[in-house]
């Protein structure tokens, strides 16, 4: 008799705490209820889900609520998905969607071990950024990649990866999606999102060394010593120089390859090109 | 024996250039003057390609409120202005001076006597201390004139002479005692009269007995100067743990020394602030110690600013073999130099050669929660959790968890049994915190 009404009592006050707790929680949920627009939903599911903050976004939601919100799609892009996402998103939205040309990272640093000797030896922690803020690295160049891999670290796509052989990164063009994490991880600010190019051809200047040219020559064979000769080629006025440094303006570039030819340290870089006619000599005597 | 509360280390202490006398290191053909310290604005040069300057002569203008002039240490032809490498591996802007003869500027007081009076006003001693360029020269290298200077409201009691030299190796200020201790004393009645104090107390360590002695005996005829014997420990040369050993005040966190009454100086600064006062003489040489077990001969030097520090080694009789990591200042607290063409700044202290089987990093192992870390830390913070927090860029937790107060002593990475890497990660997190902070309070 005694165990029976034990268990009738606890039933009964737990069936009606039950009962109380679920009628606030129902009144609660109904009171408070926020509405979100179910079009961020669509949205996000659109988006690529890489959470790689590369559109300025705390991640993809943040992005789908931001586009959701906006009267235009402008200025909002995401990089890994690029103009197919955007258009997608744009659909949802019926908004119009302004196509960018798509982006890719390249790494303004050729000082391999074997055009940029080493000096000393660094044994502290493997880590760009502790090296950055204890010296100026293992070589003479105080400008150029440490390699140690701190892009590497912060690229969630797997594109950048250092070269063991040479201590340089290296993009991988299919895989980047230009989302800027490596560039902000590079404690050198070597990493420069630059626009892909038709057929991923590219030109750039493969240096950001700011030194008088034979500081910079002495440290490396391939530095750009700012001698201004790819300045004066140019033809599509694509390219200054400031503080010893060329710069390729990917806006202007035509990728007509003069710059490249003329550079007298190789320090201008031209990616996915087919190789050059040999000029016979017959041209040659012409 | 008094020593600080919090922490502390006893790294082996491998005074081999103790009781050395100082040698004057011979005067360079060349020398580079940088115009840039380890801490404040750069000096704007005020001369230029060409010109014919003399020992003393001031070749660079201070150009801020923490910023130091810069006089020429030798006399001879400005042959360029130009970047030079510095300690870390960085170009500043630096004066190449050839050297020409050995000109002093008349004003210069040469004589070995010691002047004992001094009749100039708080306000002219300041401003003698400035026109003189004087730094700290415990390493830090801030300017001592600011520290003179206590913002308004503020007003210090005592001042503290920093004669503790805890540094492993180094020995040039206990050999300037010795060799200058009337100097020094003038030196803190001087710094006593700016600051317009009564008392000044100095410390030094217990293993300098020969030191204290001299100063106890001297200081007696001194009114005010107290000497005082300190434990030795590591990092009893810090600031803020010598005030607490001398005064048992600590600073609060964020605060400088005057907020509990204390100025503290270090003697060797105290020794150039005698030097500027008394006989007109700028910063332009100071006392180094070249040092290591294999050294062939370990000793202090005295040596004039903008060397490079490849001279003063190859007369201390070079880098001995086997020399793993050559570190610039102590062993603790400094670090390992790229190579040895830098020229010799206001800050460096000493050259120590380390064995190449000591200089290897040993392999980092997992934290084991031993906290040996927390246990040693002066200023008692968690660097096992500081460095975690670093190592995921937590920077407002780090804030929160004061990584601010770290005084960069090392005695965490020197104490850890896994061999972590403790401070070079504090560190980095210090940097970065310390720039958001920064951009905070300039908005």
């Amino acid at each position: 008799m005694i165990t029976m009404s034990i268990v009738l009592i606890s039933l009964i006050t737990l069936g009606v705490i039950g009962a109380v707790a679920s009628i606030i929680l129902f009144v609660v949920a109904k009171k408070f209820h926020v509405f979100e627009d179910p079009r961020i939903d669509e949205v996000e599911a659109a988006l690529p889900a890489a959470n790689c903050g590369g559109c300025g976004f705390p991640g993809c939601r943040g992005f789908a609520d931001a586009c959701v919100k906006s009267d235009e799609l402008g200025d909002l892009f995401c990089p890994v998905g690029g103009n197919d996402t955007m258009s997608k998103v744009a659909l949802i939205l019926g908004k119009t969607a302004v196509a960018q040309a798509p982006k890719v990272a390249v790494v303004r640093c050729d000082g391999t071990c074997e055009h940029r000797p080493r000096y000393n030896e660094y044994d502290g922690v493997k880590h760009c950024f502790i090296a950055h803020n204890l010296y100026s690295g293992e070589t003479n160049c105080s400008w150029g990649c440490l390699g140690f891999g701190d892009c590497e670290l912060s690229c969630e796509f797997d594109a950048i990866k250092v070269n063991p052989v040479t201590m340089i990164p290296e993009v991988d063009d299919d895989k980047c999606t230009a989302c800027g994490a490596c560039v902000k991880a590079c404690p050198k600010l070597l990493i420069e999102l630059r626009k892909k190019g038709p057929k991923s051809r590219r030109i750039y200047v493969g240096c950001r060394n700011e030194d008088k040219g034979h500081i910079t020559k002495k440290a490396c064979d391939v530095g750009c010593i700012g001698c201004a000769k790819c300045f004066k080629v140019c033809p599509h006025e694509a390219i200054t120089v400031e503080n010893n440094l060329a710069f390729i303006n990917d806006e202007h570039c035509k990728l007509c390859r003069k710059c490249v030819e003329v550079c007298p340290t190789n320090a201008i870089k031209e990616i996915n090109f087919p190789p050059r006619k040999v000029k016979t000599e017959a041209v040659l005597n012409d | 024996m008094r020593t600080f509360r919090i922490g502390g280390i006893h790294p082996a202490e491998n005074k081999f250039a103790a009781g050395k006398k100082i040698k004057t290191a011979a005067i360079p053909k060349q020398v580079v003057i940088p115009l840039a310290h380890y801490i404040g604005t750069p000096a704007d040069p005020i001369v230029k390609r060409g010109d014919v300057v003399m020992v003393g002569q001031m070749i660079g203008q201070a150009s801020g409120f923490i910023s130091a002039n810069v006089h020429s240490s030798v006399s001879g032809k400005v042959v360029k202005m130009d970047v030079q490498l510095d300690a870390s591996g960085y170009k500043r802007p630096a004066v190449f001076i050839e050297v020409e003869g050995d000109e002093w500027l008349e004003t210069i007081d040469r004589t070995p006597d010691i002047k004992r009076e001094c009749t100039l006003s708080k306000q002219e001693i300041v401003d003698k201390i400035k026109a003189a360029g004087i730094v700290g020269l415990g390493g830090a290298t801030f300017p001592a004139h600011v520290k003179l200077m206590p913002p308004p409201g503020k007003k210090a009691e005592v001042l503290i002479i920093n004669a503790v030299e805890c540094e492993s190796y180094l020995t040039c200020d206990h050999q300037l005692m010795l060799e200058h201790a009337e100097e020094i004393l003038v030196g803190v009645t001087i710094l006593m009269k700016a600051l317009e104090v009564n008392r000044a107390i100095i410390g030094i360590e217990n293993n300098k007995k020969d030191a204290i002695q001299l100063f106890k005996k001297l200081a007696v005829n001194y009114k005010g100067i107290e000497v005082e014997t300190l434990k030795v420990q590591y990092p009893q040369g810090g600031e803020k743990q010598l005030i607490d050993a001398l005064l048992r005040r600590q600073v609060p966190s964020g605060t400088i020394p005057v907020e509990v009454g204390a100025v503290v100086q270090n003697v060797a600064t105290t020794y150039a602030v005698y030097e500027a006062v008394q006989k007109n003489k700028p910063m332009i040489e100071r006392v180094m110690t070249i040092t290591g077990k294999d050294a062939p001969s370990p000793g202090n030097y005295r040596v004039r600013l903008g060397t490079y520090l490849s001279s003063v080694v190859e007369e201390a009789g070079g880098i001995p073999e086997g020399t793993g990591k050559i570190v610039g200042g102590g062993p603790m607290m400094g670090r390992s130099l790229m190579n040895l063409n830098i020229p010799m700044a206001k800050g460096s202290s000493g050259v120590v050669f380390i064995r190449e089987a000591e200089s290897i990093r040993k392999p980092v192992k997992n934290c084991i929660r031993c906290t040996k870390c927390v246990t040693v830390c002066p200023m008692g913070l968690e660097p096992y959790l500081l460095m975690a927090q670093s190592e995921r860029n937590m920077w407002p937790e780090m804030e929160t968890n004061r990584t601010m107060d770290c005084i960069e002593c090392g005695s965490c990475s020197y104490t850890c049994p896994s061999n972590r890497p403790l401070l070079d990660y504090i560190r980095f997190g210090k940097s970065t915190v310390g720039g958001i902070i920064r951009s905070r309070t300039s908005k």
